[in-house]
């Protein structure tokens, strides 16, 4: 089976920024895919060498199995792509949006899915409404449903949540994890990481045009996260010098100790005992991605 | 519908939408032309000898407008899809280059032949045209519009902004369409500005077009429907090579 995604050594360089540095990326299909890295990491040009928007200096691209320069129609058919940019005809209504774009990829009769599509977005009422009269959070959805017009088997999703309140978000979500379970290979950029944690299987990390992290959400957090244990001793007292090697950071006060496992707790709750500390405050913090997004991004790798 | 159709389609339903700037308005500007420059010079100008003034400038008046609106029509859409970032509807999509330039070229011929039918239905009571040769017309309305199409395509997409397409519309396409023999025939000017007028491909389209309703012009047809036929290739070749080296529009 061909994979959904296959990125070969690709390149692209913008006079003299280097936006993509040799990335290779393999997403398989039925995969739900997070991509992620500051701005200017290259995502977003990836996104449009993916979608015959930009040209790579050289390396290859293939959306299941169709290369996106050589056989760029088979390509496109096959992809599905919501841009960052809150873009949309003013000329037409929604439905005329969609009507239209559904041509441009010779879908003919599709008036049923649109149907659908427009319901599952909440879209139903504004169907014949002029794009212009829309708000942000509307549009966005219209464009959501413009990437999906023609059944795309992979979707792509350039940061779909920016500036989107919180009730569209989960709907979005909803939406997107329905089409995923059904079969569609998801592709999604963002800088929610909550986001990206909670959706995504798996997770590529970009930094300058390369990629520096590439495995399981869970693997990732594994590797670059773990529990956290933060406490605050009553005033006056000090820590007993037994556990000073293992404090990993202190703030205002606060103590913090990096766990391997929730089980180190005890011990440490022990030594304070024994030593006659009383704890003001304490919390246990799990992994989170942001934490092992910000060791990825500070390794200097 | 197939990629190609859907765009024409659009294309054609964006200007359509919105007929009272695209087509009503040209038609008033090409009726007003007439009214002053016949009330002015009906009785002091006589072209060939045999034609009264009102009745020679109204085919040029629709090929003018035939032009100018072809011009309009694909620079500003692709300008407007270019600034407004949904051009890239059209890039996603499997749509060739060749598709692309057939679509945004027989739109712009759609609306150039709309408002040149406008021109022509609110100008005739004025006078009576012979028609003489009805397909030279057809053929030089058809062609010369293509041209501007693609012109305009050309304009489209180098200008990033709106003010430098008005830069290539003010300083080409206004200063060309009224210095090709619109308003006069060209046999009336001093030597020098008749040969520099032949340096411009917008007068063969206006004299092998008003050709079709008098049977007389200043140049032969044949010779004008030759160079505007060149023109056209260059023109299309010229196109297709920017498009499909992606110039502008895939970075």
């Amino acid at each position: 089976m061909n994979p959904a995604i296959r990125i070969e050594q690709v390149t692209k360089r913008f006079g003299s920024v280097q936006a993509l540095a040799g990335v290779d990326l393999e997403i398989a299909q039925g995969e739900f895919f997070g991509l992620l890295g500051p701005n200017g990491a290259g995502k977003t040009t990836l996104i449009s060498a993916l979608a015959g928007l930009v040209r790579a200096d050289s390396g290859k691209l293939a959306v299941m199995g169709h290369d996106v320069v050589a056989d760029y129609r088979a390509a496109r058919r096959l992809l599905g792509v919501v841009p960052q940019e809150l873009v949309f005809d003013p000329f037409f209504t929604v439905r005329e949006s969609l009507e239209i774009q559904s041509g441009y990829f010779g879908v003919r009769g599709n008036r049923a899915w649109i149907d659908e599509i427009l319901e599952n977005l909440d879209l139903t009422a504004k169907a014949d409404t002029n794009m212009r009269q829309l708000s942000g959070g509307m549009k966005r959805r219209v464009l959501v449903a413009q990437a999906l017009v023609h059944r795309p088997p992979v979707i792509v999703l350039d940061e779909p949540t920016a500036g989107v309140d919180v009730e569209l978000r989960q709907g979005l979500w909803q939406f997107v994890r329905r089409l995923n379970r059904a079969g569609h290979t998801i592709v999604l950029t963002t800088h929610y990481l909550e986001e990206a944690e909670s959706l995504c299987g798996r997770i590529a990390m970009l930094k300058q045009g390369r990629v520096v992290a590439l495995d399981t959400t869970a693997n990732l957090l594994r590797r670059f996260s773990g529990h956290t244990l933060r406490l605050r001793l009553a005033p006056g007292l000090s820590l007993p010098e037994a556990l000073k090697p293992h404090v990993a950071g202190e703030a205002e006060g606060e103590l913090a100790f990096a766990l391997e496992s929730c089980d180190e707790v005890e011990g440490i709750l022990h030594s304070l005992r024994g030593a006659g500390c009383r704890i003001d405050d304490i919390e246990i913090g799990k992994p989170d991605l942001e934490e092992v997004f910000v060791r990825v991004m500070n390794s200097r790798t | 519908m197939d990629g190609f159709l859907t765009l024409l389609y659009k294309e054609v339903l964006r200007f359509w939408k919105v007929s009272f700037q695209t087509v009503a308005a040209p038609v008033l500007t090409a009726l007003l032309y007439l009214l002053i420059f016949s009330h002015v010079l009906e009785k002091h100008v006589k072209v060939y000898d045999t034609i009264s003034y009102t009745a020679f400038l109204i085919p040029g008046l629709v090929m003018m407008s035939v032009l100018q609106n072809a011009f309009a029509n694909s620079s500003s859409s692709l300008i407007q899809s270019k600034v407004t970032g949904n051009i890239i509807f059209m890039l996603l999509p499997p749509i060739s280059y060749r598709q692309f330039f057939a679509a945004y070229v027989l739109a712009a011929v759609a609306r150039g032949v709309v408002v040149g039918l406008g021109v022509l239905l609110v100008t005739l009571w004025f006078v009576d045209l012979p028609w003489r040769a009805p397909l030279w017309i057809v053929a030089f309305a058809l062609l010369g519009s293509a041209i501007l199409g693609a012109l305009g395509m050309i304009a489209g997409i180098w200008a990033e902004k709106f003010d430098q397409l008005a830069v290539f519309q003010n300083f080409i396409i206004v200063p060309l369409t009224f210095l090709s023999g619109v308003f006069y025939s060209i046999h009336s000017l001093p030597i020098f500005w008749q040969q520099v007028s032949h340096f411009n491909p917008i007068f063969y389209m206006i004299d092998g077009f008003r050709y079709g309703f008098f049977g007389v012009s200043d140049v032969p047809p044949l010779l004008s429907l030759g160079i505007v036929g060149a023109c056209f290739i260059v023109l299309t070749l010229f196109t297709l090579r920017l498009l499909k080296s992606g110039y502008k529009l895939r970075a």
